[in-house]
């Protein structure tokens, strides 16, 4: 037999739990604002920064993609969580459903951001917009316009290329299909897409894009600040080369307009310093915050007379479609069951 | 010497347990085990509470749609997966532990290397490399003059066929490393017997070796099979709907937990039956090793084309599973070396060390003690906490961190409101939002690492030595600090290796439970490719190679050491 193991290890054990413990203790001084984020952190970070720097309020983050919202519901009334700042109407609206929030109610914030980017109760508050549009190949596609239900059409066999349709992204623009068109209807588009597309829904936006750039399709379906982050990116310049094969396509221009969804911010309902996450809001909607959103991530403000940056202007004109947020919101959940009914992510061979 | 023993006479536990009652050390041990198991189990209690909430029509969308067939590809990845873990697994372990070539004592740890990669960054490289837009078919396309992908054709990896090779290269690791264990474990007098009855080699493999490994090649291949099922990374840029993004679609996009937490514990009543059945299949066996003398086990001198063949199944997995796709992540790392000395990295690695060797260490106590309160008190209770205990490894990451959520904000609710009743004053939320919490998030997670291997190891153990020492008079603690441990010590380095590295690639979990301001190597890496940015990943990830590949190493070194050390010291 060799060496004993001798128990006092399970001291040690004990001790190193709690250093860890102490390690990291809940932010719950004053002068905070704790921030639960469904947004990446490099996109959010130049904002707060900002925010710390005009108000002196230090800003605490925590970023997830999923459960944040189950996170605040379980932690009930001792939730250190101020504000929770995400992507998507569905998710917004979502935390309003579970109970989460509470109704914002400032001068400031509704001056800023019109009625229609804003819950009517207040409990959730949009910041910025994004458009759902077709990225084409400036070689191999004539058309300069396009509509989303022209996708459905034989002419685009083999042709599209998009991720997978169960994301948040997918599920917005077909949640708006089915508003303006039923459930029944967007079921055959759905599967007349699906029959054009190029290969199995899989990967991101920007991988649609390199698909594009080197010829396994001809469009694809993309929100529209990644051609910013593609025409920018310095590390990966071939990024750059993909971004330049292909132009946007505002769909549905000459009439209803572009499916677009918004990012925005709800306050929680136990925030533990509602002042502050009140300030953080006001500033979100603020001149100065709507440009960065504009200047650094490609999004466009909400903010009447904050305008688009120059780059993202130089992408076309867009005309968002003017189909209350609520109805893409109330339209997801059929929306999501219609992607498996069709076997969207199946791929063309089905 | 090794033996399985068929009698049904036999109850090598029953054997172990006194007639007498039970001692206070023995009663400590029990209690301790059974709130550990319960600890471990709350999550999944949790989920069950969930899922008994009414859901709707939920079940007649998916029994309509995505289910049926979503269960048949699940089906055929398990198969196809279990089949290369097997393969590989077992025969690279076999060729290290029984012969003698080349380049052994190099592959003997490389082997492990694939390990220490989380999964989905291996299939977002794969897909990288292989699909429409990458170099092999850029120049394949250049080379014949192709124009579009209907002019040739090529195995398209975002597929199910795609998802079975990569992630069967990726997680044969867990198999090698068990079956590994094992195999260095039997005692050479079963295989120098079997020689001398004339058995060659092919019959010494299949008859003696490979039945003796079977518990330990289960749970390898259990571990394998369950890394599949809780996977959502990988099968998302392979394109393969499995059960696992029913769950997650029912959740997210469905607004219905219930209906996904549902769905989750099926598929866990599916891995519990399959596991069940695999015991029952075996439950007259027994593969205690009687002696602890180490002789040299007996090895095969290969030469020639016989190596060179013995090589190449070594290095292929090595090369599939780490070195092609490592080269990739090299790529994009060199363009961003710079960011190797940013003080927030060098955070991220000291808060992922602290977490995992802590876990680790936790994890494989608890599971020690389960496994051996499992040994001093042998009913179906005990067996049935210890296996539901660890299997929630079988639970897509992300709803498991929901379950785990829940249990922790109920406790940290419940001390508050006590202590505001009693003294006033309330403490806030004490686990959640610390690292206790992660802590706590790892060990349920990854107990079934730890606990599969440790009951192996103890299975080993032949109840003679509890019951002689016993007799000189230690109990049961004494018995298992003095006898048990020392004994199975490969077998505790292997656990803590994998729960550790397991613990610095985990990423659902940490991502949702994590304190504010706190990143993690995991979700360093993470943060880059929820933006698309995946290059930008590529730093911390081979950081989290170089981390995870020095245990691996250590533990190929120690090991070897050790069964040396014993050889010459016995022969």
């Amino acid at each position: 037999m060799t060496k004993t193991i001798r128990p006092t290890r399970s001291g040690l054990l004990a001790a190193a739990l709690f250093t860890t413990a102490a390690m990291a203790t809940p932010a719950l001084a004053d002068g905070e604002v704790n921030i639960y984020s469904y947004r990446q952190p490099v996109l959010i970070q130049p904002l707060l920064d900002a925010f710390t720097k005009e108000t002196g309020i230090k800003t605490n983050v925590i970023f997830a993609s999923d459960g944040l919202a189950e996170r605040i519901q379980a932690e009930g009334a001792n939730s250190p969580a101020d504000v929770m700042m995400t992507v998507d109407i569905g998710r917004l609206d979502g935390a309003k459903q579970l109970g989460i929030t509470q109704p914002v109610s400032s001068e400031v914030v509704n001056a800023n951001i019109p009625a229609e980017f804003r819950d009517p109760e207040g409990h959730w508050i949009g910041l910025t917009t994004r458009a759902r549009v077709v990225y084409a190949s400036k070689d191999r596609v004539e058309q300069d316009s396009i509509t989303y239900e022209e996708l459905a059409d034989e002419k685009w066999r083999g042709r599209i290329c998009t991720r997978s349709g169960q994301h948040v992204y997918s599920i917005g623009l077909f949640a708006s299909m089915v508003a303006h068109h039923g459930a029944e209807k967007t079921e055959e588009w759905l599967a007349g897409v699906r029959d054009n597309l190029a290969s199995k829904p899989s990967g991101n936006d920007r991988a649609q894009v390199k698909a594009i750039f080197a010829g396994e399709c001809d469009i694809s379906l993309g929100n529209t600040y990644y051609m910013g982050k593609m025409q920018t990116n310095e590390k990966e310049p071939e990024q750059k080369d993909w971004a330049n094969s292909v132009k946007i396509l505002f769909p549905n221009t000459e009439e209803r307009g572009t499916h677009v969804n918004i990012s925005g911010v709800v306050m929680a309902k136990n925030a533990p310093h509602p002042a502050e996450a009140l300030k953080l809001i006001e500033f979100l909607s603020s001149d100065a915050a709507q440009q960065v959103y504009a200047e650094a991530n490609y999004e466009y403000p909400v903010k009447p007379g904050v305008a688009a940056s120059e780059r993202v202007k130089s992408w076309g004109e867009i005309k968002p479609d003017s189909l209350p947020l609520a109805e893409i919101a109330n339209n997801r959940k059929t929306a999501s069951e219609l992607v498996d009914k069709v076997g969207f992510n199946d791929g063309p061979s089905s | 010497m090794s033996s399985i023993v068929s009698s049904p006479t036999f109850d090598a536990a029953a054997a172990v347990r006194p007639v007498s009652a039970m001692t206070r050390s023995d009663r400590v041990l029990l209690a301790i085990g059974f709130l550990m198991a319960a600890l471990t189990l709350m999550p999944i209690l949790a989920l069950v509470v969930i899922a008994v909430q009414p859901t709707g029509e939920v079940w007649t969308h998916l029994l309509g749609t995505v289910l049926p067939s979503s269960l048949v590809t699940t089906g055929l990845l398990m198969l196809g997966v279990g089949a290369i873990t097997l393969i590989v697994g077992v025969g690279t372990a076999w060729l290290v532990t029984m012969c003698r070539f080349p380049g052994r004592a190099l592959f003997d740890w490389a082997l492990l290397i694939p390990l220490a990669v989380p999964t989905y960054i291996i299939a977002y490289t794969y897909v990288e490399i292989l699909d429409y837009t990458g170099p092999v078919q850029g120049a394949l396309r250049a080379l014949f003059g192709f124009k579009t992908s209907r002019d040739y054709w090529f195995p398209e990896i975002r597929s199910l066929g795609g998802a079975i090779f990569v992630m069967g290269f990726v997680l044969y690791p867990y198999v090698y490393l068990t079956t590994r264990a094992s195999f260095l474990l039997q005692s050479a007098c079963a295989l120098d017997v079997s020689r001398t009855l004339g058995a060659g080699p092919m019959r010494l493999f299949f008859v003696v070796a490979l039945p003796l490994a079977r518990p330990a090649i289960v749970v390898g291949l259990s571990l394998a099979l369950m890394e599949c099922l809780n996977d959502i990374g990988a099968v998302t840029f392979f394109g393969v709907n499995t059960m696992t993004f029913s769950v997650y679609d029912t959740w997210i996009h469905r607004s219905s937990l219930a209906g996904a937490a549902q769905l989750a514990c099926g598929m866990l009543a599916i891995v519990f039956l399959l596991l069940w059945a695999e015991r029952y299949a075996r439950r007259k066996q027994r593969f205690h090793i009687t002696t602890s003398r180490y002789l040299a086990l007996p090895s095969y001198q290969l030469t020639g084309p016989r190596a060179g063949l013995a090589i190449l199944a070594c290095a292929l997995p090595v090369l599939l599973g780490f070195v092609l796709p490592a080269a990739l992540l090299v790529d994009y790392a060199s363009r961003r070396l710079d960011e190797l000395f940013d003080p927030a990295l060098m955070a991220a690695v000291g808060n992922s060390l602290v977490l995992s060797i802590t876990a680790a260490l936790l994890t494989v106590a608890i599971g020690i003690l389960l496994t051996y309160a499992q040994r001093i008190q042998h009913n179906p209770a005990t067996q049935l906490f210890g296996r539901v205990a660890s299997i929630g490894y079988a639970i897509p990451g992300t709803v498991l961190a929901v379950g785990i959520l829940i249990p922790l904000a109920a406790f940290d609710n419940f001390i508050d409101g006590f202590s505001r009743s009693v003294f006033g004053v309330g403490t806030g939320l004490l686990m959640l939002g610390s690292g206790a919490a992660l802590i706590y998030a790892y060990m349920v997670r990854f107990l079934a690492v730890a606990h599969g291997q440790i009951e192996g190891g103890f299975g080993k153990v032949t109840p003679h030595l509890d019951m002689a020492a016993r007799t000189l008079g230690r109990n049961s603690v004494r018995t298992l600090f003095e006898v048990h441990l020392p004994l199975i010590r490969p077998i505790l380095l292997t656990a803590v290796l994998l729960a550790f590295v397991d613990c610095m690639k985990e990423l659902p979990a940490t991502i949702l439970l994590r304190p504010f301001n706190f990143e993690t190597l995991a979700t360093t890496v993470y943060n880059a490719a929820s933006r698309e940015a995946f290059a930008e990943g590529a730093v911390p990830a081979l950081v989290i190679v170089l981390v995870g590949l020095a245990p691996a190493v250590l533990l190929a070194w120690s090991s070897a050491q050790s069964f040396r050390g014993r050889k010459s010291a016995r022969g």
